[in-house]
């Protein structure tokens, strides 16, 4: 196996490890979703304890946490496609470069 | 790090706007410029792009027991500098603000700030002062790049909450506590993103490296030496 394959299955390892390790080890603090909650909404919810009321609400909301889901889903698939789509024709380019 | 429609108060989200739009413009100059010089560096440019898109969406689990997520800007910071990068990241966020209802228009400045800005600012100081010293290979500085990006990123972040919501009149104890939020949970994230844009960029080197020769990133004896690894 050469340096490069390695690197990357070592890579995706630690990142597995990491994930998964948090998950078993540290206790959620609370029943299903809560205990995993955004950091983002846990800063607003101590703004919220100030006592602060937000002055302008989003435009545009989405109806619920699956079709929030659904666009987060979007934005991932969109940067996923630019990226495979570039990491597979540089690489196809090289192969016919070093072919000739 | 972003923070919420509605939850800053309005000079501040002035304030930032109005330390942001100048950067994001001079970002767009430089990149309509770099460009017309060279279209090979747009594929490059898009990726980078892309991998804003990609890691500020997903939501990973941190030490904290909240989720967070990284911000991917690390990697066009090192390649392209932080003036590119903040119009990259601006267009995440744009995203983000008006179709997931994630940070908001009127925080966008600050969100740009914080994310877009000030962490791909101080991370490509950090990526060029590695690469002067000649002794750190492009992995290494990369992952290093990536992970100052984020930290940076969440601390401007707690910095910005703090100054607005100072706790009991004190601007340092507010900041400690948005910081125990934010930054805490960030450090697992940010080593999570500098390990997957150190592999990116290092296999970027090995299938397309004259972009990034071009950029002035690479020499050709390193070239060499990652290619190889690969053979």
């Amino acid at each position: 196996m050469n340096r490069a394959t390695l690197e990357i299955i070592l890579g995706i390892a630690v990142i597995v490890i990491f994930v998964v390790g948090t998950l078993m080890l540290i206790p959620s603090g609370g029943e299903g979703e809560e205990g995993w909650g955004g950091a983002d909404g846990g800063a607003a919810d101590m703004i919220d304890s100030t006592g602060y009321e937000p002055w302008f609400n989003p435009i545009w909301e989405p109806p619920s946490g699956e079709i929030e889901s659904l666009f987060f889903c979007v934005q991932t698939a969109i940067g996923a496609i630019i990226v495979g789509y570039f990491f597979g024709y540089w690489r196809g380019a090289k192969g016919r470069k070093e072919s000739e | 790090m972003h923070i919420m429609e509605g939850y800053l108060p309005i000079e501040w989200c002035v304030l930032w706007a109005l330390l942001s739009a100048p950067c994001v413009m001079y970002g767009l100059w430089r990149m309509k410029q770099m460009i017309q010089q060279d279209r090979r560096v747009l594929p490059l440019m898009a990726v980078c792009g892309a991998f804003v898109f990609v890691l500020s969406a997903l939501k990973i689990p941190s030490v904290t027991g909240s989720c967070s997520h990284p911000t991917g800007t690390g990697l066009s910071a090192a390649f392209f500098g932080p003036w590119i990068t903040s119009v990259l990241g601006t267009i995440v966020l744009v995203f983000q603000a008006i179709l997931l209802a994630h940070g908001g228009l009127t925080t966008l400045g600050a969100n740009v700030f914080s994310m877009a800005i000030a962490g791909p600012f101080v991370a490509w100081i950090v990526f060029v002062g590695l690469r002067k010293t000649g002794k750190v290979g492009l992995g290494l500085a990369v992952f290093v790049t990536a992970a100052v990006a984020n930290l940076v990123t969440y601390t401007v972040t707690s910095l910005q909450l703090a100054l607005a919501f100072p706790a009991d009149g004190s601007i340092l104890s507010a900041f400690i506590a948005f910081a125990a939020i934010f930054a805490v949970t960030q450090i697992p994230l940010a080593i999570i993103e500098g390990i997957i844009c150190g592999l990116v960029a290092k296999y970027i080197v090995r299938v397309k490296p004259d972009i990034l020769k071009g950029l002035g990133v690479i020499g050709d004896e390193e070239i060499a030496k990652i290619q190889g690894e690969a053979a």
